[in-house]
C-alpha cells in the first residue's frame, strides 16, 4: 500500500493529507482521536510529496509490482551508434 | 438532502482555476498589478499539478548567452521539444521573448535558476545548435511561487475544484462554480469574477495508461483531467487541435515525465545505440531522440524491432550520481531514484526499458490570442490546457504572466455582474445531489474504464476511419447518458472523481468530431480512409466551438 505511514513516528499533523496532489491520504477523527490513513492507495501518483514534506520522516514509498522498472543487463562495451 | 451551496459568493476581480505553474505565476503578477485575485486549486498549490515536485529545464532566451539574432534562436528552439508545428509562430515568439523576465522573477523569489553559479544550459538540445534549456533546480518551485503570490496579496483556496464557467447573455465571463472537497460533505462555491483564467492542466486520464488497472500511473499529474478543456467547451470557447494529440515517453511500466533529464543512449537489447545524434552519453545535450519521436518506442515494438532501452551503462559515475541525486530531484522525479534503489537496480549494469505513453492532450485545447484570452471575452487560458502554445514549463509561466497583465487592464473596463440567480447553479446542485443520493449506483472507475477503452479503440493512435470514429462517438454519447443516470459518490472525494470522468467525456466528444472532420492522414492522426496528407491544410489549425448546441468546426491559418 503506497505510501506507508509509520504510526510510531506520525504525530497526526495531517500535512500529508493536505498537500497530497491526489487527495489519497485522509485524517480520520473519532472520539477525540485522530488517525492518518492512506484511503485511496490505487490513486497514488508515487510523487513522494508526502514523504518529502513529512517533518516526522514518518512516510516511505512502496512501489507496487504493477510499476516494475523493467531492466536488462548489458555487457559494458564500446557500443557505438549505428 | 441537497448538496449545500455556500451562502457567501466569493467576489474577485480575477479568478484563477488551477494553481499550477501557470496559475501561480498569473496570481503573482496579477497581485503585483494591484487587482484582487483568487486561486481555486483542486489539491494544494504547494504540491499540485505536473510541476508538483519540481522541474529542471526552463526553455528561455537570454540575449547575453544566445546573442541578438532572435530569429535564428526561434528557428533553433522550434526544433526542440518546446517547438513544433502545433504552436502559432506568434505565440512561440511571445513566450520565448519574455522567458528571461520570468527567469529573473523566479530567481528573485528563491528558486535556484543558477545551481552552478552561472547560466547553464543542458539537455533537450540538438547537437550543433545553441542550447536553450536552462538547467535549474525547481524542487521548491511550487512552495516558492505559492509564498510569493500570497505575499503580494493573492488569496488561495485549496481543495476547491472549479467545475463550470458562468457566462452572461452578452457572452462575457462573469464567474465560475466550484466544489469544496476539504470535508467529506461537498459544498458548492459560487465565484463572481470580472475575468477568469483557466490554468487547469492537460487531460491525462482520457486514454488508458500504461497499466490500465492502475489509472494513476501517469507521466503527467493524474489530477489533471481535462476539467479546463471541458468547462471552456461547455461555455462556448473555441478549442484547437484536439485530434492531433500524441503522448510522452519514459520508463515503460512506471510512467514518469522528465525523459530529457536522463543521461544515456537510446539502445536496443544488446546495448547498441539506435539513434543518430550522439555516440556517447551527453550531459550537455541529453538524448534528443525521444523529444523528436516519443512514439518511437511503440513504433519499434510494433515493427518487431523493440524493445528499446535508456542505456546509462556508458554514462560516467559522476554523471550518473548527478542524474540520480541532483537532476532527478530538481525535476521532481526522484521516485525513480527511490524505485531503482529499492529494487537494487544498478544503472551501471542494467538498461531501463522505455515506452511511449498514450495521448495526454498537452498543447491541444483552448485557442488563445496574444493576450492569452480565449474566444470568450474575459476568459483567459495558460499552461497545458491551451491548444496553440506549448504548455511546457516556460510556456506555461510566461502565458500566465501575459494573461495576468492583460486581465489587470481588462477588469477595469467591465462591471461586476451579480451571478447569484444564474440557473446553472441550481442545475449543478440538482445533478450533484442526484449523484450523492443515488444508492447502489455505478462507481466512477466503471465509467472511466469504458471511456478509456472507447477512446483507445475508436480514436487511438494506431488507425482511425469514418466508421470507427462514428461508432466510437455514438458509444461515447451512450456512455455519457448512462453515466449521468447511474454514477454515484458517497463523499466529496468520490464526487470529484465522478466529475472528472464526466469532464473527460466532454473532452472526448469534440476530439472525436475533430478526428472525423480531419479527412487526411497527418501523424499522429492516421486515417485508413484518407491516407494522403492534404497539403492545403499545411500550416492550419482545426478549431471547434459549440453555441446553443450547434457545433462549428473550421481550419484557421496559423498566426
Amino acid at each position: 500500500m503506497p505510501p506507508i505511514i509509520d504510526k510510531q513516528k506520525c504525530n497526526q499533523c495531517g500535512y500529508c493529507a493536505q498537500i497530497c496532489p491526489l487527495d489519497v491520504i485522509k485524517v480520520i477523527k473519532k472520539d477525540n482521536m485522530k488517525d492518518v490513513i492512506v484511503k485511496y492507495p490505487d490513486e497514488c501518483w508515487h510523487c513522494r510529496a508526502c514523504e518529502k514534506d513529512c517533518k516526522q520522516h514518518a512516510i516511505r514509498m512502496r512501489y507496487p509490482l504493477s510499476h516494475l522498472m523493467l531492466h536488462m543487463d548489458v555487457e559494458k562495451g564500446d557500443k557505438k551508434c549505428q | 438532502m441537497s448538496v449545500k451551496i455556500r451562502e457567501e459568493i466569493v467576489k474577485t476581480d480575477f479568478l484563477i482555476a488551477g494553481g499550477g505553474v501557470a496559475g501561480l505565476q498569473a496570481a503573482l503578477t496579477a497581485a503585483q498589478k494591484g487587482i484582487d485575485v483568487v486561486v481555486a486549486e483542486k489539491a494544494d498549490t504547494r504540491r499540485s499539478g505536473c510541476g508538483a515536485n519540481g522541474n529542471d529545464h526552463f526553455a528561455c532566451y537570454i540575449p547575453e548567452c544566445h546573442g541578438d539574432d532572435f530569429e535564428m534562436c526561434i528557428r533553433q528552439i522550434d526544433q526542440t521539444i518546446d517547438g513544433g508545428p502545433w504552436q502559432d509562430p506568434t505565440m512561440l515568439r511571445l513566450w520565448f521573448s519574455r522567458s528571461y523576465e520570468v527567469v529573473k522573477i523566479w530567481e528573485s523569489i528563491g528558486i535556484n535558476m543558477r545551481p552552478t553559479g552561472k547560466w547553464n544550459f543542458e539537455g533537450h538540445s540538438v547537437p550543433g545548435n545553441q542550447k536553450y534549456h536552462l538547467k535549474f533546480d525547481g524542487h521548491n518551485q511550487k512552495p516558492a511561487l505559492t509564498a510569493a503570490a500570497k505575499k503580494h496579496g493573492a488569496k488561495i483556496m485549496n481543495k476547491t475544484v472549479v467545475t463550470d464557467l458562468l457566462v452572461n447573455k452578452e457572452g462575457r465571463v462573469t464567474g465560475a462554480l466550484a466544489v469544496d472537497i476539504s470535508e467529506d460533505e461537498p459544498e458548492i462555491v459560487v465565484f463572481q469574477a470580472k475575468a477568469v483564467l483557466i490554468a487547469a492542466g492537460a487531460a491525462d486520464r482520457l486514454y488508458p495508461g500504461i497499466t490500465p488497472a492502475y489509472m494513476f500511473n501517469d507521466s503527467g499529474c493524474p489530477a489533471n483531467t481535462g476539467d479546463g478543456h471541458a468547462m471552456a467547451y461547455r461555455a462556448g470557447a473555441r478549442l484547437a487541435n484536439l485530434e492531433m494529440a500524441g503522448g510522452h515517453a519514459g520508463p515503460r511500466y512506471f510512467a514518469r515525465g522528465g525523459k530529457g533529464t536522463w543521461i544515456g543512449l537510446t539502445s536496443d537489447i544488446t546495448g547498441q545505440c539506435v539513434t543518430p545524434y550522439q555516440d556517447k552519453p551527453s550531459r550537455e545535450n541529453g538524448d534528443i531522440a525521444s523529444d523528436i519521436w516519443p512514439g518511437s518506442y511503440r513504433d519499434r515494438m510494433q515493427a518487431g524491432a523493440g524493445p528499446t532501452y535508456m542505456n546509462c551503462t556508458q554514462t560516467t559515475d559522476e554523471d550518473l550520481d548527478y542524474m540520480l541525486h541532483t537532476a532527478f530531484v530538481s525535476e521532481g522525479i526522484d521516485s525513480l531514484t527511490d524505485n531503482l534503489a529499492q529494487n537494487n537496480i544498478d544503472l551501471r549494469k542494467s538498461m531501463i526499458e522505455f515506452g511511449s505513453y498514450n495521448i495526454g492532450l498537452s498543447t491541444q485545447g483552448i485557442d488563445i490570442d496574444e493576450h492569452a484570452m480565449s474566444s470568450i471575452p474575459g476568459l483567459y487560458a495558460a499552461g497545458n490546457v491551451v491548444g496553440n502554445v506549448k504548455g511546457n514549463l516556460a510556456g506555461a509561466a510566461v502565458l500566465g504572466l501575459v494573461a495576468a497583465e492583460h486581465a489587470a487592464e481588462y477588469v477595469k473596463t467591465v462591471d461586476e455582474e451579480d451571478v447569484s440567480d444564474y440557473p446553472l447553479i441550481k442545475e449543478r446542485q440538482a445533478l450533484y445531489t442526484q449523484i450523492m443520493e443515488r444508492e447502489n449506483g455505478a462507481y466512477w472507475k466503471e465509467a472511466a474504464s469504458t471511456l478509456q477503452n472507447i477512446m483507445n479503440d475508436y480514436c487511438g493512435l494506431t488507425i482511425r476511419s469514418e466508421s470507427m470514429l462514428t461508432a466510437g462517438l455514438t458509444y461515447l454519447r451512450q456512455l455519457k447518458s448512462t453515466a449521468l443516470e447511474s454514477l454515484s459518490a458517497k463523499d466529496s472525494h468520490e464526487l470529484m472523481r465522478v466529475l472528472e470522468v464526466l469532464d473527460l467525456i466532454d473532452v472526448g466528444e469534440p476530439l472525436f468530431m475533430m478526428a472525423l472532420n480531419r479527412k487526411e492522414t497527418r501523424p499522429p492522426h492516421k486515417r485508413a480512409d484518407y491516407t494522403y496528407t492534404n497539403m492545403l491544410l499545411n500550416g492550419k489549425f482545426q478549431t471547434i466551438e459549440k453555441h446553443d448546441g450547434q457545433v462549428t468546426m473550421d481550419f484557421r491559418s496559423r498566426f
